[in-house]
């Protein structure tokens, strides 16, 4: 009843290409953009933001990072975790070894040499196709963990091969309470969202999604393949070396080697099928969704009495994520971004739907 | 310049740094074989898993990532089993449990996603992958298990008279060779000479096809789940004879991939011959090139294995992307 | 009628695509062999043939989607041994598919835009950003494509997943597609295959209109005779990957080889 968009005409094609085309949902993005930057800050507390919300957002950039390769441009990647790694190592020796350097220059730093990896890892996208390449980036993958265990320059010498950071300082800002954090990975999310989105709605997206689609045809219109799946990896890989680097510097604070290993990458491959692949939206969806579960695992259970332990929780967890993806793949290919669509749909028609 | 060329220098690379310990002295000839023994054992294991990789992706056309969180169950399974009862029925109670398994990936995943696009039943069994891997530890526990096959571990030195200070050789590990040979070797005539491996390679052919002669296409996919399911027990229980039964059998499982890479993908022998080099080849590495580069690099530690089959096969992919012996693809507009 | 082929055949100007002997074999299987003919510009030329002809080969041999082993292809005034495909789009030659080739998770109006793509210019950073020059790129852009979506008459479909129109509609979006391109030349694979009559008739009419307004050279692969023979001003018959005959409709019509090879099953 009140959504709907009768009268909404446009009349320029810039209009027509708003990110919200329908007025209630411009009405309904302001009020979000309120409540997350003025109510969730004055009400939570640390303890949500630490475990859950933190984590949540810098997921959801990486998500976005990897589904524009994935989803978009079709190429698929087992080792994003491993740009992440590199984003986050970057990161850790630039602002070790050029303190004076602005934090967020240092991000857009590590994000850039996460993406030259990308590339080269990337390369033999040019000559294999699908599954294949699902191969090759695992090389990348146990070859980047690898590197960042053994070379000792990386971590700065360190013992035990892990690393510590201290809080995050830039233009006077000290980045130290949760609550600044947050608002900080919220803004910068925001900011990765707009350029996501502009990107695959750009002619450059529809270079990756034709390419994704049928490759031959678009080589047929002109479409380079070494441009499009490259310009996909690196910027997939940027995006994954500024989530890596926030992970790193955010999140966990000081880590290990391979705290970016495989099962990282897994996981964000589970949050985009679930999420729903080549879908920016998504990326929110499935990254909520995985920081949730095992908080949900490890309480619900307690709460009705049959507590369970840790491990057995975590377990389930696997059991859980691997039935929902089989599940997400037969019932609803294109993820929870696709039941939110149909809702909204279904929203534009009620309560009279003829 | 040829076609080839590439794909040809790589080869001689390879076979360059096989012998190059041996031609410059670094190695003593007797420590140069066991290194080589010792690396082929470990081929075998890949080639195992590899080839229950190969058989399910000739028949189904699924690029089954499960392969390696298969092996891991079956292990897990059998050594579990193995705790209340004799080892051959725990091994065979766990050949049942693995056509179940079959079964109910064929019921739950395979029909329902039949005729959807490669990639999407690829992501399937990483959902089996994630599933497996937590039911494997939910239902059978999470600790390190041992499988006791009943066979000495104590090293035995022979051909004393030829090498100086003899070959450490381990008996057992001899005795998994000649089951995993003993396998292939059943597999082969399994499928050239029975009824039910000439459907199956029908299958592998055409899909439609073979359908459409009459051949049960959703059995066939089970069998073949169920065959690459054994496969796995036989190389699960192998491996977990040798390294104890853990999760991180799955990962070393994972490395069924290059593998197959190298081999090429439709290839049953390229299984084997993959897994074999990719053993040799990554055991040369750690044990000659690995001390080079620590000390040149003064790295905290070798462990090039962990990564040096991928790279080997993202070599080959650049260079021969249809591997060793799989077949040329073309494009049809 | 005949006034407007008047007119057409007044147009028609010099060589402007010629193969010339050109053979292409997948392993042993040979498909094409020994092939020659040319195009003129603003022609409509059709090539005709059996199944398994080698006509679709023939089609992706000027494409660059498949290098033949043997022959030339001169296209305009330069000779390659096998054209590249990115090149070949730049060059100005469009096409559509047989089995429809278009990007199935994408709109309409995607579809569309990507045949635009080879003329917009902006780097990826404005493109981030949207701003400026990469905005105004895109509505411009936007624009043309409109024009097309009017032409041939699809506006209703603009925002559907081309996944979800009708068979006709689709072969409509992939003949949109390759006209945003504003070709030289279009090759079109059995733009009719699967139509029902009116369908057909509508095809027909977009064809020779793109071919008259735009001036645009039509190379046409189809299967159905009557059409062939009212559209196209001159006919290639392939057999078995052979040339065997070559001439405006009457000659073809009249040539003993066609008859027997294929014309003779249905006349």
């Amino acid at each position: 009843m009140i959504y709907r968009e009768n009268g909404q005409f446009k009349s320029s094609y810039a209009a027509d290409q708003q990110m919200l085309p329908i007025g209630q949902d411009r009405v309904f993005m302001v009020a979000l953009l309120v409540f997350v930057f003025a109510v969730l800050p004055a009400v939570l507390g640390d303890y949500v933001f630490l475990s859950l919300l933190i984590p949540f957002l810098i997921l959801t950039i990486a998500a976005i990072g990897l589904n524009l390769l994935v989803g978009y441009c079709g190429q698929i990647s087992l080792g994003h975790a491993a740009f992440m790694a590199v984003g986050a190592y970057a990161a850790y020796n630039l602002v070790l070894r050029v303190p004076q350097l602005n934090f967020l220059l240092v991000l857009v730093l590590a994000g850039l040499v996460a993406a030259a990896v990308g590339l080269v890892f990337g390369i033999p996208s040019l000559r294999i196709k699908g599954l294949y390449l699902g191969v090759a980036t695992l090389a990348a993958q146990f070859f980047i963990d690898w590197v960042f265990a053994r070379v000792k320059w990386f971590t700065n010498y360190a013992h035990s091969g892990s690393v510590q950071t201290a809080p995050i300082e830039m233009f006077g800002w000290t980045i130290d309470s949760p609550v600044e954090k947050y608002v900080f990975l919220l803004s910068l999310l925001i900011v990765f969202t707009l350029i996501a989105k502009n990107l695959v709605r750009s002619h450059i997206g529809r270079e990756w999604m034709a390419m994704r689609d049928m490759d031959v045809a678009a080589e047929v219109i002109g479409i380079r393949p070494v441009y499009a799946k490259l310009t996909a990896f690196a910027v997939s890989s940027f995006y994954c070396g500024i989530a890596g680097a926030l992970w790193g510097f955010m999140h966990l604070g000081a880590w290990e080697p391979l705290a970016f290993n495989l099962t990282l990458s897994l996981n964000l491959l589970f949050m985009i099928i679930i999420g729903g692949m080549g879908s920016v939206l998504g990326c929110y969806f499935g990254a909520a969704f995985i920081v949730v579960l095992p908080i949900v695992l490890n309480q619900v259970p307690a709460w009705i009495g049959f507590p369970i332990s840790t491990a057995m929780a975590s377990h389930l967890e696997f059991m859980i994520f691997g039935a929902l993806i089989v599940f997400f793949l037969v019932v609803e290919p294109n993820g929870l971004a696709r039941l939110w669509a149909i809702g909204k749909e279904k929203l534009r028609l009620w309560p009279f739907p003829h | 310049m040829n076609k080839n060329t590439p794909f040809i220098a790589v080869c001689v690379a390879l076979l360059v740094g096989l012998v190059l310990p041996l031609a410059t002295g670094a190695s003593a000839p007797g420590f140069y074989v066991e290194v080589l023994l010792g690396g082929l054992m470990a081929g075998v294991l890949y080639s195992l898993v590899a080839l229950g990789f190969a058989l399910i992706f000739k028949a189904s056309g699924v690029f089954n990532f499960a392969q390696g969180a298969m092996v891991l169950f079956a292990a897990l399974a059998v050594a579990r089993l193995a705790e209340r009862m004799p080892l051959w029925a725990a091994i065979l109670v766990g050949i049942v449990i693995m056509t179940l398994l079959a079964w109910f990936i064929e019921r739950l995943v395979l029909r329902p996603l039949v005729n959807q696009d490669p990639i999407a039943l690829f992501m399937a069994t990483l959902g089996v992958t994630f599933f497996l891997d937590g039911f494997g530890q939910t239902v059978w526990g999470s600790d390190i298990y041992k499988i006791e096959l009943g066979m000495t571990k104590e090293p035995v030195l022979v051909l004393q008279n030829l090498f100086q200070g003899g070959i450490l050789v381990n008996g057992e590990d001899f005795v998994a060779a000649i089951v995993a040979a003993a396998l292939v070797g059943g597999l082969a005539l399994f499928f050239q000479y029975t009824p039910t491996g000439r459907a199956l390679r029908a299958v592998a052919d055409d899909h439609q096809a073979a359908q459409s002669i009459g051949i049960p296409l959703n059995r066939m996919w089970v069998i073949v789940w169920a065959v690459a399911g054994v496969v796995a027990l036989v190389a699960g229980v192998i491996w977990g004879s040798k390294l104890g039964v853990q999760f991180s059998l799955s990962q070393v499982a994972l490395k069924a991939l290059p593998v197959v890479i190298l081999g090429g993908f439709t290839s049953v022998t390229g299984a084997i011959v993959g897994g074999l080099i990719i053993g040799v080849g990554e055991k040369m590495a750690e044990v000659f090139l690995g001390p080079v580069l620590v000390k040149a690099f003064d790295l905290a530690g070798g462990g090039i294995e962990n990564w040096f089959a991928y790279v080997l096969a993202l070599v080959f992919l650049l260079v021969r992307p249809q591997g060793l012996f799989g077949e040329k693809h073309i494009d049809r507009v | 009628m005949s006034a407007m082929e008047n007119d057409r055949a007044g147009r028609i100007g010099g060589q402007i695509l010629a193969v010339e002997g050109v053979s292409l074999a997948f392993g042993g299987v040979k498909a094409l062999s020994d092939v020659s003919f040319d195009v003129r510009e603003h022609e409509v030329r059709a090539i005709i043939g059996p199944n398994g002809a080698g006509k679709s080969s023939m089609l992706n041999v000027i494409n660059g989607v498949y290098h033949p082993q043997k022959g030339t292809i001169r296209y305009q005034g330069r000779e390659y041994h096998h054209m590249d495909p990115h090149e070949v789009a730049v060059s100005g030659i469009a096409r559509t598919f047989q089995s429809l080739a278009l990007f199935k998770g994408m709109s309409v109006l995607d579809n569309i835009m990507t045949g635009r793509n080879l003329r917009m210019r902006s780097n990826i950073l404005l493109q981030a950003l949207r701003i400026g020059p990469a905005l105004r790129e895109e509505n411009e852009h936007r624009e043309v494509v409109e024009r097309i979506i009017d032409f041939l008459e699809i506006q209703a479909y603009r925002k559907t997943p081309v996944g979800r129109l009708p068979y006709g509609l689709q072969k409509r979006v992939d003949l949109a597609r390759a006209l945003a391109m504003e070709p030289k030349i279009l090759l079109l694979d059995e733009p009719m295959a699967g139509m029902n009559i009116e369908e057909k008739q509508d095809m027909c009419r977009f064809i020779l209109d793109v071919n008259d307004e735009f001036g645009t050279t039509i190379v046409l692969i189809e299967h159905d005779m009557s059409v062939v023979m009212d559209i196209s001003d001159r006919v290639v018959v392939l057999d078995y990957g052979r040339k065997i005959g070559d001439g405006t409709p009457d000659e073809v019509r009249g040539n003993q080889a066609v008859i027997d090879a294929y014309l003779g099953v249905s006349h």
